[in-house]
């Protein structure tokens, strides 16, 4: 049986001759939430983007469920990995429901329509997230959050086992950033799926994650259970700052608290 | 503000189509019968059935001039006017929807000048080892060569974007513009030609050339509507058309490709026309959506259309022709400062 997941080998790459990751050794399981932490610029973003095949390694090598990334086809991909990046512009005045459609693309025949299947997962999709209101607004009128639910309904469409967010609610209010962490973490729970989630916010973080990849400088500085990861001395040795870490009874999660302001 | 429902669209986009046909239809008939000597309509559909059908009788008691007006002098003009404005609202789909830019067009990619340079170089050289087709092939490998010097600069490690792809085409554009410049300055006699050139035209044209144009404007058209879905979903941006099984690269790779192709020949057939293929993508839009499968197919008629009405306006209503470059130009232009000002100030149509 086939290993399930993601296996990191080893795995380098570099922009030109900027290293941007370097011998990365990682396992990724499916029903896990994932989330991947790190101060600006260490390599996240090119770490999804090679966990997605966008890029590929310049050496080392990167299994999904057994077989080499680079084995799969375009299409086959899209059926498995969903991304939401971090760019959410959308360039024309497609409906909200047009867009989530897209999700759909990777199982339509080249000149095939979409049907009412599709039309059904897409609604599901808009409810979840909670714009089944403006379905038939135009993409290019809706606020930047607005948008950015479009673009997470629209990978939720794709209804894959691997979701990837690349801050996917940087641009959202608690509620609405709860609501998609929400439906994430139902997910992994009810269906076995994955989530790795960029996040920046060590305490939203902490409150969804089993598992953390502490990042810095292009190397995985910390990897394991949130327990067991996110404690001050790990975090002080990431991100540089002075914290502390305690249970929190009302979440019911670790949550770090910082010593803001300077000394 | 026009609102469509993704439900009643199907309908529209139908209804709009058929219109288009009739309109175009008609318009070839009509404007076949325009000019000098003048032709009733049903003498020139007469006229078109006898030489389809062979059938003698149903030009009966038709002065014989009438056919060669209509079979050898205006139909060839009139297809080609129509087919390089399909082909023109073809490309304008295309690059506004690889650049995602709206206001992208072929020019926008240097290509135009590109051709322009090819066949101004012709007329100065007088190069004429290839008949009439000297200058329509120098104007075509300019546009080629445009096209692959403003791709280079625009690459970088494999990747493309539209930006970099923009600023290329307009750097190589104006440096191709000071070349035809400096070619105006030395020429003497050629020079009226080369201006000639530069502002288009569809007179003399041949079913020769009817036939080329029309070769790459269906091809162009078929591949636009292959791809008008991958295209749709590129507009979601590259990271995410990728994550949804497009691949990105190599379709905008191939859509630039075809749509250059088509821009090299509709200026190599015509001269430089510019604003068509601005403009009806961007109507098109405004009716239709931005789904480009359907947006492809409805510009091509739209601009085929209004193509042909200017050259029928510009050879059989205005008193002297007037070029039918200067004269898109001058409906094209206020209507892109109009849709400029719109965007700046946030009414964006889309």
């Amino acid at each position: 049986m086939a290993e399930r997941g993601f296996i990191l080998d080893d795995v380098s790459f570099a922009y030109g001759d900027k290293q941007a990751l370097a011998g990365l050794n990682l396992q990724i399981e499916p029903g896990c939430f994932y989330g991947l932490v790190g101060p600006n610029g260490c390599g996240k973003s090119t770490l999804l983007d090679l966990l997605m095949a966008n890029r590929n390694p310049n050496s080392g090598g990167i299994k999904y469920n057994g077989c080499s990334l680079q084995q799969y086809g375009r299409r086959q991909l899209a059926q498995q990995l969903a991304l939401v990046p971090q760019d959410f512009t959308i360039h024309f005045a497609f409906t909200v429901q047009e867009v989530v459609l897209m999700g759909r693309h990777p199982y339509l025949p080249r000149f095939g329509a979409v049907g009412k299947d599709d039309l059904a997962i897409a609604q599901k999709a808009m409810a979840a997230i909670g714009i089944g209101d403006f379905a038939h607004r135009y993409v290019t009128e809706l606020s930047g959050g607005e948008k950015q639910r479009v673009v997470v309904a629209r990978a939720l469409a794709q209804e894959t086992p691997v979701l990837m967010l690349d801050e996917a609610t940087s641009n959202l209010d608690v509620g609405h950033t709860m609501e998609i962490f929400n439906v994430a973490q139902q997910r992994v729970r009810k269906q076995g799926d994955t989530v790795i989630a960029v996040i920046h916010n060590l305490n939203l973080a902490a409150a969804y994650c089993d598992e953390m990849i502490f990042m810095k400088e292009g190397k995985v500085a910390a990897n394991g259970p949130t327990k067991e990861t996110l404690t001050p001395a790990i975090i002080a040795n990431v991100f540089g700052v002075e914290s502390q870490v305690n249970h929190d009874q009302f979440s019911d999660a670790l949550q770090v608290s910082f010593r803001y302001g300077s000394q | 503000m026009t609102r469509i429902s993704s439900q009643n669209s199907s309908k529209r986009v139908a209804t709009l189509a058929v219109l288009l046909i009739l309109a175009l239809v008609g318009m070839v008939v009509l404007s076949t019968g325009m000019g000098f000597i003048q032709i009733s309509a049903g003498e020139v559909l007469r006229v078109i059935l006898d030489r389809i059908t062979g059938d003698t009788n149903l030009t009966a008691g038709l002065d014989p001039l009438f056919s060669y007006v209509v079979m050898d002098v205006r139909l060839p003009r009139i297809l080609t006017a129509t087919i390089v404005g399909s082909g023109l609202a073809v490309c304008g789909v295309l690059f506004q929807g690889i650049l995602l830019n709206p206001l992208a067009d072929p020019y926008t990619l240097g290509i135009s000048s590109g051709a322009a340079f090819g066949a101004s170089l012709a007329l100065l050289a007088n190069i004429t080892f290839l008949g009439v087709y000297s200058v329509p092939l120098f104007a075509f490998v300019g546009a080629i060569a445009t096209l692959m010097v403003v791709l280079y600069l625009s690459s970088f490690d494999g990747q493309m974007s539209a930006n970099t792809l923009i600023l290329a085409g307009v750097i190589v554009g104006a440096i191709l513009a000071a070349g035809i410049s400096f070619m105006k300055y030395m020429a003497d006699e050629q020079v009226a030609m080369i201006i000639y050139w530069l502002m288009g035209s569809f007179a003399s044209k041949t079913w020769m050339d009817v036939f080329i144009a029309l070769t790459a404007v269906t091809g162009g058209l078929g591949v636009a509507v292959f791809y008008g879905r991958d295209l749709n979903i590129m507009s979601l941006g590259g990271r995410s058309s990728d994550s949804l099984g497009v691949e990105t690269a190599r379709v905008r790779k191939i859509l630039l490709i075809t749509g250059s192709l088509v821009a090299a020949v509709c200026v190599s057939v015509s001269g430089i026309i510019g604003f068509i293929g601005l403009i009806v993508p961007h109507l098109m839009r405004f009716l239709i959506g931005p789904d480009n499968r359907r947006l492809a197919v409805v510009s091509a008629l739209a601009g085929g259309f209004l193509l042909l009405c200017a050259d029928t306006v510009t050879r059989a209503v205005l008193p002297v022709e007037v070029p039918i470059g200067v004269l898109t130009a001058l409906i094209g232009g206020p209507f892109f400062c109009y849709i400029f000002r719109r965007r700046q100030r946030g009414m964006v149509y889309g």
